[in-house]
């Protein structure tokens, strides 16, 4: 850099940079030079407000405004302006997600998009606390430690509210495992490698701190060999009357937790870039290394802090460290805060101010603690073997004053530091050219149902699930992997608190091959998905948590897309009565190989009145009458089915909301009755994959009948039977419950075979004929082999 | 002694993370059960207090070195004369999963000869390797010494959970046969993972989760007031906790883990410490 522009404080660690006089290239270098990421009009926004202060910035308040403004910390691309078709769209989280939110107004909802997690009322004067992250860029470079780190994030997310974790969730997007490794550009690992770092992170931090991992996915898309989705889960439970945000001036600022070291630097600027050749060298050190132990001593003395009430806020330190856990916690508070960085606790010397205040090293919390307090907060820290110090207060003049060694090193005025985020962006909508197939109808569907069970997106995921621990704590009452087959479950069940006989339903639904034909159904699809395999093991008053994986937004196309999914959130959400509590984005996810494929992740969280009432997926009783509820349309575009025959097709499954929501409550209020034996939704795979499913995780068979099969305008038996139409389910019944369960439901589920003791799955095709005739233990057999080792298929 | 007299000690340091539901089956049956941060044990606390001590499921101090290790030389180094006396005394001492790797590295287990001071065995890498998280079978094999097991017929079969990386129970090679007669002899064998039918193992896996030497899960020392098994008795004491709860028209209360702790506190109640 043009030596001109800097100026080195006397004795200081400190830079200085002359920008009231610079010109738009040398801003730009300053910029570049330092990482900054600031756009052209950006720059000059900060030139004009040094010149008004009448000084030159310094490095770190030029970080710390960055880090401030980056995507990662402000969401640009959510709460700025966008242009299209003419229309000007002001924010898209208050246009869509929040909108659902505040017209749903469920007085169940505690706290949402507020707080590092949202909040919603649970019993006995408890409430859940739920947030899902995206750590997607840090584990496309390093996987073990990228995964890790998430789960650590998102678990301190939950400690950020106050609430003990309990549960944690993953969904996962990898490459095909057998991705030719000629065709792996340089810079991108191998699938495989990442899928086994990914896998292994996450059993590690989340086994080792003893939250159970219950709940989660895994997909393969071509598009996530270059950009590997990592979305980590967390679910916290807290008295609600514990829950304190009520920092003023004069109370101390805590920090605790791991030491701060190089480790994590502009993590977030890396967040908000897109990955290139050059992101293993340059960007190594922007992950972080993770240390499950400390963590799980740093919520021992959350928790500890918080039952007593010695606190008055609290915050994680994840993206942009502490410049952005300091900031916001005295923005939340409308104050200023005065911090001394020399007392920040180092992992080795030698860092700069602007490192130490950058750094996202893991395992720290910020908490703001009112003076009369210190002591009992500190001595609770020593018990818990947890480093902790006062680095500064809160202070009535609304400025972010930083000392370094008895230097002022930054002295920015709050305002200016979260003015911002006044970005127009322009969308288009582009309308993917596709055509729907025109094949044969294979002879032996038998075989193609063998083959889809195969598939690595329907197949068992059993040698991974095994590896997180989803016994610990002991409250997991229905289990991902059900009984001795370890069939799937449709959503996890949590006993989470001993005196209520309430149990917490934890589920998720992403159909990123949807995207591919569009992005508004997609959405729907997900959004109906999570609800469905809620409401399949009982689960109702459901809350949804909505996460975003796109390609580069400044990509007019990209953002077109994202504008179509959250018109479906809104339209969705609205009609299920589910609110957003919570969200979070991920953009630039694109790679030498291309942009990801767009892909929403919706998490759900309900509860069951009475646990008693959980459903599983196993068929329960020879003799048992089966339903099917929701009709079947000829609408395979994007299925699993039409991905086996190599086609995408243009007839994505579209969503008939307030159908779906008659049928729903019909179901739950069945669900209540207790008289469903079992129960599972029809997604990837449809009826046939979902009716193996239900077999083989029992142990007896299943006769079903097409022809009984409500369908419109379905004249094939593969589209019959591998359709993925939407809000469906197959729901077991005994006989003497037949009349309740018939009234109950009304017109929305039919009647369409019965469950047998011999363990075949036989299904009758529109002509009459058997066309799916397999033995159980064959079907199992195709479902275990893809994905698990050979000793574990049995 | 009373139930509600008994009091139970889950000790407890930064990694441990099965302390909760531990003392929650204690206290379910009407036992005091305190969970304690080691260091307040050696600074505030007197170990003989309590009747019953528990090491608890987790990844002590992060378990960065042979699980258990580390955790076992700091409490020989701070709190080594009240172990021994509190075992010389005949206390019951219980060691799940990592409180296992605990006992076993301590030299509390197996103990053919008091408190070793070097470990007699070792929990290691499971065989095949990687953490595996599922519900196995065992099959009780005590004849009656040991303390914690005294509600369990022999020869009955219960399921509980498994959640280790390092289970896998090895002797000394040349030994094994030897020392495998002598844990039969002294009634030291508590727990075979075996099959549904309570067939046992016989080295065969899944059954056998780990490839544990003679398919133990579960040993006691020779006096039989020390035990170590690394299924998870906690995870298993309630109706919903099991694994198959669904199925079943009619749930019995409790799970089988129930039993052990039922086991030790039958045993107190029973006698006059």
């Amino acid at each position: 850099m043009n030596a001109d522009l800097i100026v080195q404080r006397e004795n200081s660690q400190v830079l200085e940079f002359k920008i009231a006089k610079a010109t738009k290239a040398q801003l730009q270098e300053i910029n570049s030079e330092l990482a900054l990421g600031f756009s052209a009009e950006e720059l000059s926004i900060i030139q004009a407000y040094f010149i008004k202060e009448k000084r030159n910035p310094t490095d770190i308040e030029l970080q710390t405004i960055s880090q401030s403004w980056s995507e990662h910390c402000c969401h640009k691309t959510f709460k700025g302006k966008i242009q299209l078709n003419g229309k000007e769209i002001s924010s898209l989280f208050k246009t869509y997600l929040a909108k659902a939110t505040k017209e749903i107004n469920a007085p169940w909802c505690f706290s949402v998009f507020e707080d590092n997690a949202g909040i919603v009322k649970f019993d006995k004067g408890y409430g859940i606390a739920a947030k899902v992250e995206t750590h997607n860029h840090p584990s496309a470079v390093e996987p073990f430690g990228g995964a890790a780190t998430g789960v650590g994030g998102v678990i301190r997310d939950i400690l950020g509210v106050w609430a003990d974790p309990i549960a944690c969730t993953d969904v996962l997007g990898f490459g095909p495992l057998d991705y030719d490794y000629n065709k792996l550009p340089n810079g991108v690992k191998h699938p495989k490698y990442i899928y086994r770092g990914v896998t292994a992170g996450i059993s590690a931090y989340g086994n080792n701190m003893g939250i159970p991992t219950v709940n989660g996915a895994i997909y393969f898309d071509d598009s996530y060999t270059g950009n590997v989705v990592v979305y980590c889960g967390c679910i916290g439970l807290l008295p609600l009357n514990k829950y304190v945000r009520s920092g003023k001036v004069g109370d101390y600022v805590v920090l605790s937790g791991g030491k701060t070291g190089r480790d994590g630097i502009h993590g977030v600027t890396f967040a908000s870039a897109e990955l290139t050749e050059k992101s293993e060298e340059i960007s190594r050190p922007a992950v972080q290394i993770a240390d499950p132990i400390e963590e799980e001593k740093v919520k021992r003395a959350v928790v500890g802090i918080r039952d007593a009430g010695l606190g008055s806020g609290i915050t994680d330190i994840g993206g942009g460290g502490l410049s952005s856990a300091v900031g916001e916690t005295a923005e939340r508070f409308g104050s200023g805060v005065a911090v001394d960085l020399e007392k920040v606790h180092l992992k080795h010397e030698g860092l700069s101010p602007w490192e130490i205040y950058l750094s996202e090293s893991q395992e720290r919390m910020l908490m703001t603690i009112p003076p009369e307090n210190l002591e009992q907060v500190m001595a609770i820290f020593e018990k818990e073997d947890v480093h902790a110090v006062a680095i500064g207060r809160l202070i009535p003049e609304r400025r972010l004053r930083l000392s370094y060694k008895g230097e002022l090193v930054s002295d920015i005025d709050m305002a200016f530091l979260f003015s911002t985020c006044e970005i127009t962006k322009t969308a288009t909508l582009e309308q993917a050219k596709l055509i729907e197939p025109d094949f044969p109808e294979p002879q032996n569907l038998t075989q193609t149902l063998l083959d889809l069970l195969a598939a690595p997106n329907i197949a068992s995921k059993e040698a991974v699930i095994r590896t997180y621990d989803h016994e610990v704590k002991g409250n997991t009452l229905l289990k991902p992997l059900q009984g001795d087959y370890a069939g799937p479950n449709d959503a996890a069940v949590l006993k989470p608190v001993d005196v209520s006989n309430k149990g917490l339903v934890i589920s998720c639904g992403m159909n990123p091959n949807y995207g591919k034909i569009d992005a508004y159904w997609m959405a729907a699809s997900a959004i109906d998905e999570a609800i469905r395999n809620n409401l399949a093991v009982g689960g109702r008053r459901i809350a949804i948590l909505d996460n975003f994986t796109w390609g580069n937004p400044e990509k007019s196309e990209r953002l077109g897309s994202l504008v179509r999914a959250c018109e479906a959130c809104y339209d969705v959400a609205t009609n299920f009565r589910t609110p957003f509590i919570s969200g979070k984005d991920s953009l630039y996810n694109e790679s030498p190989l291309g942009p990801v494929t767009p892909t929403l992740l919706i998490t759900a969280i309900g509860i069951i009145p009475d646990i008693n009432k959980t459903v599983s997926v196993d068929l329960k009783a020879a003799g048992n009458l089966i339903y099917i509820v929701g009709d079947t349309y000829s609408e395979l575009g994007g299925s699993e089915y039409y991905k086996l025959k190599g086609f995408l097709g243009a007839s994505v499954p579209k969503l008939n909301a307030s159908k779906a929501r008659k049928s729903y409550y019909n179901l739950t209020k069945a669900m209540g009755e207790g008289i469903v034996k079992s129960c599972h939704d029809l997604s990837e795979g449809g009826l046939a994959v979902a009716a193996a499913e239900m077999a083989f995780a029992s142990g007896l068979g299943l006769e079903l009948d097409l022809q009984k099969v409500p369908a419109k305008n379905v004249s094939r038996d593969d589209f019959m039977l591998f359709s993925e139409s939407n809000s469906r389910f197959l729901i077991e019944v005994a006989p003497e419950d037949q009349k309740l369960f018939e009234e109950l439901m009304g017109k929305y589920s039919k009647p369409i075979g019965k469950v047998t003791k011999e363990q075949k799955l036989i299904i009758k095709g529109l002509s009459g004929k058997a066309v799916i005739d397999a033995s159980i233990d064959k079907l199992r057999y195709s479902w275990k082999k893809t994905l698990n080792p050979k000793e574990d298929i049995q | 002694m009373n139930t509600e007299d008994i009091k139970v000690c889950v000790l407890r340091v930064g990694g441990t993370n099965c302390d909760a539901e531990t003392q929650r089956a204690f206290t379910e049956l009407g036992a005091k059960a305190e969970v304690i941060q080691v260091s307040d044990m050696i600074k505030k606390r007197n170990l003989l207090d309590y009747n019953v001590l528990v090491f608890p499921g987790g990844f002590s101090y992060g378990d960065y070195v042979r699980s258990g290790v580390i955790f076992a030389r700091h409490l020989s180094a701070n709190l080594g004369k009240e172990i021994r006396q509190f075992v010389d005394e005949g206390r019951p001492l219980l060691g799940i999963c990592n409180g296992f790797q605990i006992l076993v590295e301590y030299g509390l287990l197996p103990g053919f000869s008091g408190i070793s001071e070097f470990p007699e065995a070792t929990l290691t890498t499971n065989e095949p390797a990687g953490f595996k998280c599922k519900w196995v079978y065992l099959k009780q094999e005590n004849r009656g010494k040991c303390a914690f097991t005294s509600a369990i017929p022999a020869g009955k079969t219960i399921q509980l959970p498994i959640a280790h990386g390092e289970g896998r129970l090895l002797f000394p090679k040349e030994k094994e046969q030897a020392l495998l007669k002598k844990i039969i002899d002294q009634d030291m064998l508590v727990f075979r993972y075996c099959t549904k039918d309570g067939e046992t193992a016989e080295g065969k896996y899944p059954d056998n989760p780990n490839g544990s030497f003679h398919d133990i899960a579960g040993i006691c020392n020779p006096e039989g007031n020390i035990f170590g098994l690394m299924p998870h008795p906690e995870r298993a004491m309630y109706w919903w906790q099991q694994p198959t709860w669904t199925r079943e028209n009619q749930m019995l209360k409790y799970g089988d883990g129930k039993l052990i702790f039922q086991s030790i506190i039958n045993k107190l109640t029973k006698t006059n410490h």
